[in-house]
């Protein structure tokens, strides 16, 4: 038995779907549309049923893309979802705009089950109806009361779906049919026949309505306030940053060795041979770049899940509004962006707030400018070996500039770019805000608990083997060439080695390093060596910038392997000095400032990132929008890198 | 005196009188803007825009340029 949940938005819909089905969630996707389908199995009696979760909606006739999917659903009983119960979730606060949605789909004829939850706010209002009055309007439907937060109504609802009784069409609004989905005209009379006829029934079952100036508008006054608003924003902000940024480090260090360790542990139990290979340097790292990431999802979501639930990620949509919108984002774009600092990759799934298709493209495509705590080796290094360690003006030193001006330019791009496209993507919706501000309440802590879960699942699943799958295949371009010549260029090296009578740790270094010049990657590096010159790279640039597609902290490892080093994952000061004795055929030093700044501004711009890709395209359903993404983020940095080395150098 | 609903003031009760014809008309409707909805202007975001309001006991934001389809006439007006 299919059931479609319905209702308006903030009517504790979740927590129903929540309660109904508890951990058998299971999110997918509606066909054709990049809106997640969120089914739960659940048994009433014996009787397996699903139950889907539609997006909350004001009204059958979709305000967006992601609306239409009730509509295309509802309207088409050949649809794969099309219900044989519809579930309407509707708020007893506020009974009068809920009924205009109720009415819509009860008058589709479809045997329908009226949820009528008791929100917070109905209960501070002491809303009372006369229930039986509602039962009287609404004669083929059944009415079952819950209160969501304490749980209860559960067998109730149970019940009622099973018993929904066959429709003998009655309906409430007489001689309806479902309209064209563009008949604004037809649909603003009907909105209106609809409203009219629920006021005045309204007015004879609505008992009592205590109006009072509520906890939310005192709550309002400083959230919202031109000043205290943004500090407490900024704070909050702050401290997300700071769980995202520092805190996780701990569970993300704890993945690093244990994956470290596996592999190791692997390789020695396992006899040698290329499948051990691949087992220990190609899948588990693989295995382990995936799982590294789930910390930082799962901080953000849980930050993110509480101010949804609290109510108040709408008042941060309601102070940004204006600031954010001549630049094609959302107000609720700023709490992405943040995160990408940290990393992209929450920040992308955290776009799924933004309703807007538009602006919520807008956000994904900009989030990885944003420069992520995975450029910081990169910049540390390239500061290091270029910049000066001098004082400036007496107090800043040039090379915290610097890097200062990285993450600027990260930033004001990731705006600038944004306002490009905003000029440049074209749809057919138009962008408007009308957005309900719910009043605040204490977060559903299972709730909050239920979204951490269903994106760390998304992630690991969906994302997760594109992720898995990009890096067996790096691997094996950096483990193996073309016949003997790898194998040659090993033998070469340890010869060398043994005539400087190098000790073995020096002589694996070189031998690594000789492999990995020798290997595909390698030979794509000196392949692309003529169109990197202009900014400054020579083919070692090139194969670290290749292997850097992983994530950009690789090009550290990748330069320590070239240069026939240990990349001690500190201060690398073996390698600085490698690369800064390393001389051009000219004599002219490899890592000028030139290069060495061109090199970080290409860092800043280019889509280094294989778990970005994939988790935009998970979040877009689509190739297309990656690829534009590695495209105008390569353009951005190859001009970019080049503009720097020729005004340098 | 019918104004829009933008230039009405914080803290100020009003009556919706009409929309205005625009894409946006059913959508304001199926928020609860109808004919006649006592509308109470509760705060504005800091650059004075978008602007929240209580209709029918709930709390809807909305920008200058949507609050600008909706025709308004003040309590005081009716009364007098």
């Amino acid at each position: 038995m299919k059931v479609a949940l319905l209702g308006n938005p903030n009517t504790g819909k979740t927590s129903i779907f929540n309660i109904l089905t508890g951990l058998r969630q299971h999110v997918g996707n509606f066909p054709g549309v990049t809106v997640d389908r969120k089914a739960g199995k659940f048994k009433i009696d014996d009787k397996e049923c699903t139950l889907i979760d539609f997006p909350g909606t004001y009204s059958i006739y979709p305000r967006s893309k992601d609306e239409a999917v009730v509509y295309d659903c509802l309207s088409d009983t050949n649809h794969p979802d099309f219900p044989d119960v519809a579930a309407v979730v509707v708020d007893k606060a506020n009974l009068e705009r809920n009924l205009l949605f109720f009415s819509q789909v009860y008058d589709l004829q479809v045997p329908t089950v009226m949820i009528l939850n008791m929100t917070d706010l109905a209960q501070r209002k002491e809303v009372q109806y006369d229930v039986e009055g509602l039962r009287a309007l609404f004669p083929e439907a059944i009415i079952v009361e819950s209160n969501a937060r304490i749980k209860s109504g559960k067998d109730q609802i149970e019940q009622a779906i099973l018993n929904a009784p066959k429709r003998e069409g009655h309906s409430f609004l007489k001689n309806t049919s479902l309209l064209s989905h563009d008949d604004l005209k037809a649909q603003e009379i009907e909105t209106e026949s609809r409203f009219a006829m629920i006021h005045k029934l309204l007015s004879s079952i609505q008992v009592v309505e205590e109006k009072e100036t509520t906890r939310s508008e005192k709550l309002d006054r400083i959230l919202v306030h031109p000043v205290f608003g943004y500090v407490i924003f900024a704070f909050i902000l702050l401290i997300i940053f700071q769980f995202i940024y520092s805190f996780s480090t701990i569970p993300m260090d704890w993945i690093d060795a244990g994956f470290a360790n596996l592999s190791e542990w692997t390789a020695g139990v396992m006899p040698e041979g290329v499948f051990t290979d691949l087992l220990t340097q190609g899948i588990i790292p693989g295995i382990g770049g995936v799982v590294i990431f789930i910390p930082q999802i799962a901080l953000l979501f849980f930050f993110i899940g509480i101010l949804e639930e609290t109510g108040y990620l709408s008042r941060v949509v309601f102070i940004m509004d204006r600031i954010m919108r001549p630049l094609g984002l959302n107000g609720k774009s700023v709490v992405p962006l943040m995160s990408s600092v940290a990393c992209a990759i929450p920040g992308v799934m955290a776009a799924r707030t933004i309703a807007d298709w538009k602006e919520r493209m807008i956000t994904i495509l900009v989030a990885p400018l944003m420069s992520c705590s995975a450029r910081i080796p990169v910049y540390t290094l390239l500061i290091a070996l270029v910049v000066p360690n001098e004082t400036v003006g007496g107090i800043f030193g040039l090379q915290g500039l610097v890097l200062f001006g990285l993450y600027a330019l990260g930033t004001l791009s990731a705006l600038f770019v944004a306002w490009i496209l905003k000029m440049i993507i074209k749809t057919k919706e138009k962008g408007f805000l009308l957005l309900e501000m719910p009043s605040y309440k204490s977060p559903r802590w299972g709730n909050v608990g239920m979204t951490v879960l269903e994106k760390v699942r998304i992630f690991v699943w969906d994302a997760g083997k594109v992720i898995l799958a990009i890096s067996i295949i790096l691997w094996a371009l950096a483990t193996y060439g073309p016949s003997d010549r790898m194998a040659e260029a090993g033998r070469m090296a340890e010869q060398q080695a043994s005539e400087m009578s190098l000790n073995d740790e020096e002589t694996q270094q070189m031998v690594a390093s000789a492999k990995l010049e020798n290997s595909y990657i390698g030979i794509m590096g000196k392949t692309i060596e003529p169109a990197i010159r202009p900014l400054g790279y020579d083919w070692k640039i090139g194969i670290s910038l290749i292997t850097s597609f992983a994530a950009r902290e690789v090009f550290v490892g990748s330069m320590a392997t070239i240069y026939a080093v240990e990349d001690d994952g500190e201060e690398n000061k073996t390698l600085i000095d490698k690369m800064r004795a390393a001389k051009n055929a000219d004599g002219t030093p490899v890592y000028s400032l030139a290069t060495g700044i061109s090199l970080m501004v290409f860092f800043v711009f280019a889509m280094q990132c294989m778990s970005t890709l994939a988790i935009v395209k998970r979040e877009t359903r689509s190739w297309k929008w990656p690829m534009i993404q590695v495209g105008y983020m390569g353009i951005l940095a190859y001009l970019g890198s080049w503009i720097t080395y020729t005004l340098l150098s | 005196m019918r104004s829009a609903l933008n230039s009405i003031k914080n803290g100020t009760t009003v009556y919706v009188k009409n929309i205005k014809a625009s894409a946006l008309k059913v959508k304001l409707l199926e928020m609860g803007f109808s004919e006649g909805k006592e509308i109470r202007v509760l705060y504005r975001a800091p650059f004075g825009d978008p602007m929240a309001v209580d209709i029918g006991g709930y709390t809807l934001s909305l920008r200058n340029d949507e609050a600008e389809q909706i025709e308004v006439e003040l309590y005081e007006t009716l009364t007098a």
